[in-house]
């Protein structure tokens, strides 16, 4: 009579009913979904997007660029202090490496006295004195702070701007340092995201030079405080319009709270907006002092919109009419919505899936998996006989325990992951193999049956456990390492080791001890 | 009704005697991959070269070379068709452009443009240059801690030595695979590392299935010489090899002729790699330990159960 602790035998089998519930509604479909009772659990395996189809875009913050409009921000306000202070200084300017501020002083006995006051205007400053001159930029703690804010901001606006689209269940995370990953299931043109995300969206409001509103080239002589801006606007000899405009700016897109498109009565498209209660007083000043001269509303370097203020507007609303399609006026609208980004993004990997393309992968892939189980399983029969037959129990049961794990754990499972599942039911069945080789070879050498399986299962468990941890540590660094389909691969081939260890052990164990049992065979079938 | 004996009990194959055939085969082997590597290189995919994919299927039975000559006439560099699955199912490959992410915008816009509405776009991907070094760096530090972690687990549970020869023997797979990528021109992406870290985590799966009867041997039969140890401990478990190795090949066959372009493109690696796994761990693996004295070594290490 052959003994399994009678605690093996219930685990394995709850295991076994509950491995089966959980995995059951990814076999039926979504009807079949709706008529389980509530009770009962009804998560999928969720679907990567080479499987589902959609769009996977990679961005990179470029951070750089960040830091370089933080740093020119300080030299606004260093430039201040400096002549608040009455420092005589020269050529105060922005390295265009865009890593620090340069400067010489007048009086080189004032530098112990300029790099006390540069760390107190901003302890995040630091100030060194070089032979050229003077040396400030952000401290090394800083610009780590500095850099983790900026990814942070890029990403909260992303998220705003694809939440603005309206696309399901978008999935946008960090990757790395600097990255940002978008997963959109179901799009099949991700042109207009990424036109979206490819615009920085600065608004910024300024006034038309009086004496001299146009330039006709970018590089034109100008007044100075003043910048040549391009725009969309002809003239009459169908020459795009270059506005002369004062650098200053008056109001900034921060201001806006919200944005909308309407038509006005030639039924062509414009965006209207509004400015927050200190936006709106602002702007009122601005429009009350400056009647009868021309606002340009830029963005991202470009002159959208030049009206002409006609009367002061008082209510913190005001529209941009422009030469707009609809679809054009919306994405202005998002954008102004969204607000602005905090440093360009870059667009460093961009795969769509088409969903038929998804479909044939999952079709395949089904097939694949079922054809390699079933002909794994012939040949453990044949290798086998009967202890084939419940290797072969063992590892269907793997199969299901599988895909109830990665449905309970929400795990996303990719092409490779399939393939994962493909190749874990070959190497599940190892461990049979080891246990049955075992058993035979404890039987040549002249033991009695029971004893023989007894035997067979203890010494082969050492040898499973050795060689199972090793493939593990694979499968570990595939999941530690790895992206996307690796990844996923990583992870449903370590589910299928760790779950073989107890279908080929403990549950094959549990066939053949009540198998023996109850037939009390004289010869062992394997 | 009895299983097959697939592989005779009794069977005694003299592998220590053949093993210095066998370091010249292997050596060979990797000589040969090595000259590939070094000479011909690997055929990068878009994952580490940068560039287009785009999976496309016509209305009607393609004309490639029509097609081709299209493509031809946008001067985007190299242009790869190739047909796959069925008469209607092309895939094109364009390098990267020289500028920047706009470029490779525009370029895209005139493929879309050029090919027209008629074909359905099954599949389009962009990769820029940039995110390749980081796919290498990300696969080597992958492969490094897998070696590492097998080695230092197989030094605790055997002896250093068993670790040692064990990722010899691993190194050699892990040529053989990238050999095999070099030498047919089969696309390497970034799938390749699952190839490589598949193999290798098979591979040592078989080695230690070997190891572990040695150190149960070297317990058993304290007076027996060691060369006719690692014989006996490699032929008790051939049988388990051999086995072993067939589920796992008709698994990955079934992957190959039937899981569809992309899932059979990555399996043909992981069965060389099998193959040659398990070739490594019964030739090469166990007669390594050969050049230490492990009888000394060994104590008794590794008892579990």
């Amino acid at each position: 009579m052959l003994t399994l602790a009678r605690w093996k035998v219930i685990t394995s089998l709850v295991l076994c009913v509950l491995s089966l519930i959980y995995a059951f509604p990814n076999f039926i479909g979504d009807e079949g979904l709706k008529k389980i009772p509530s009770w009962l659990p009804h998560e999928r395996v969720n679907l990567g997007l080479d499987l589902q189809g959609g769009s996977h875009l990679l961005l990179e913050v470029d951070v750089k660029a960040g830091l370089k409009e933080r740093l020119s921000f300080t030299l606004d306000a260093l430039r201040k202090t400096l002549r608040a202070e009455k420092i005589g200084y020269l050529d105060l300017s922005l390295d265009p490496t865009g890593d620090f501020i340069t400067f010489q002083l007048r009086d080189p006995n004032q530098a112990e006295k300029i790099i006390s006051m540069i760390k107190k205007m901003d302890s995040e400053l630091e100030a060194t004195l070089e032979e050229k001159g003077c040396k400030v930029t952000f401290t090394k703690a800083s610009i780590a702070e500095r850099k983790r804010s900026i990814v942070d901001q890029s990403i909260e606006i992303v998220r705003r701007r694809i939440d603005e689209l309206g696309t399901k269940e978008p999935s946008i995370q960090r990757q790395g340092d600097d990255r940002i990953l978008i997963q959109i299931p179901g799009l099949s043109d991700p042109g207009r995201i990424k036109n979206l995300l490819g615009k920085t969206a600065k608004m910024t409001f300024h006034l038309v030079h009086e004496e001299q509103p146009y330039a006709s080239k970018v590089d034109d002589i100008t007044p100075p405080g003043t910048e040549i801006l391009p725009s969309e606007d002809v003239r009459q000899d169908g020459r795009k319009i270059f506005y002369v405009l004062r650098k200053e700016s008056l109001l900034g897109g921060e201001s806006l709270i919200d944005a909308g498109v309407n038509f006005d009565e030639y039924h062509r498209p414009q965006v209207s907006f509004r400015f927050d209660p200190l936006g709106a007083k602002k702007f009122g000043d601005i429009t009350t002092k400056n009647i009868h001269r021309q606002l340009a509303i830029v963005l991202d370097g470009k002159v959208i919109s030049a009206p002409t203020i006609q009367t002061p507007i008082t209510g913190g609303n005001g529209v941009i009419t422009g030469k707009f399609t609809v679809q054009e006026a919306n994405d202005l609208a998002l954008l102004m919505r969204a607000g602005a980004l905090v440093a360009p993004l870059l667009v460093l990997e961009e795969r769509t899936v088409g969903p038929d393309l998804g479909a044939d992968s999952i079709a395949s892939g089904r097939y694949a998996t079922i054809l390699s189980v079933i002909m794994v399983a012939v040949f453990m029969l044949i290798a086998y006989s009967l202890f084939g037959f419940f290797a072969n129990v063992a590892m269907l049961f793997n199969l299901i325990l599988t895909i109830a794990v990665l449905s309970l754990i929400g795990a996303t499972l990719t092409l490779p992951g399939i393939a994962g599942i493909a190749l874990t039911m070959g190497m599940a069945v190892d461990a049979n193999v080891l246990i049955n080789e075992r058993i035979k070879e404890e039987l040549r050498h002249g033991r009695k049956m029971f004893s023989a399986i007894d035997v067979g299962y203890r010494q082969a468990m050492n040898t499973i456990l050795d060689s199972n941890l090793t493939t593990l540590i694979g499968a570990a660094a595939l999941f530690f390492f790895g992206t996307g389909p690796v990844k996923g691969f990583g992870i449903t081939l370590a589910i299928g080791i760790l779950i073989s260890m107890f279908t080929a052990t403990t549950l094959s164990r549990v066939f053949v001890t009540y198998w023996v049992n109850w037939s009390k065979p004289a010869k062992l079938p394997i | 009704m009895r299983g097959l004996q697939l592989i005779p009990y009794d069977t005694n194959i003299n592998f220590v005697g053949i093993r210095y055939y066998i370091y010249i085969l292997s050596l060979a082997i990797i000589v040969l991959c090595g000259w590939s590597l070094a000479f011909k290189g690997l055929n990068y995919g878009i994952d580490f070269k940068g560039g287009f994919l785009l999976e496309v299927r016509t209305k009607e039975k393609a004309d490639i070379a029509q097609m081709r000559a299209q493509l031809e006439t946008l001067k985007l560099g190299e242009v790869k068709l190739q047909e796959f699955g069925s008469d209607r199912d092309i895939m094109i490959r364009i390098e990267k452009q020289p500028g920047g992410e706009q470029a490779q915008a525009v370029a895209l816009q005139k493929i879309k443009d050029l090919l027209g509405k008629d074909v359905e776009y099954r599949r389009v991907e962009t990769v820029g240059g940039k995110v390749s070094s980081d796919l290498v760096e990300n696969g080597l530090w992958a492969l490094g801690f897998a070696l590492i972690g097998m080695l230092i687990y197989i030094w605790v549970r055997f002896e250093w030595h068993f670790g040692l020869c064990g990722i010899l023997a691993l190194a050699h797979d892990v040529i053989v695979v990238l050999g095999f990528y070099s030498l047919t021109g089969h696309e390497f992406k970034e799938t390749a590392f699952i190839a490589i870290l598949t193999t290798v985590g098979y591979s040592i799966n078989d080695s230690v299935v070997i190891y572990d009867r040695i150190r149960d041997n070297l317990r058993k039969y304290k007076k027996m010489p060691i060369e006719q140890l690692i014989n006996l401990s490699t032929n008790e478990t051939l049988s388990r090899t051999i086995i072993t190795v067939a589920t796992t090949v008709i698994s990955l066959l079934a992957l190959y002729l039937f899981g569809g372009s992309e899932i059979s493109s990555f399996s043909l690696p992981i069965l060389v790699g099998i193959i040659f796994g398990s070739y490594s761990s019964i030739f090469v693996s166990a007669n390594l330990l050969l050049f230490f004295d492990i009888r000394k070594t060994t104590a008794e290490k590794g008892e579990v159960v």
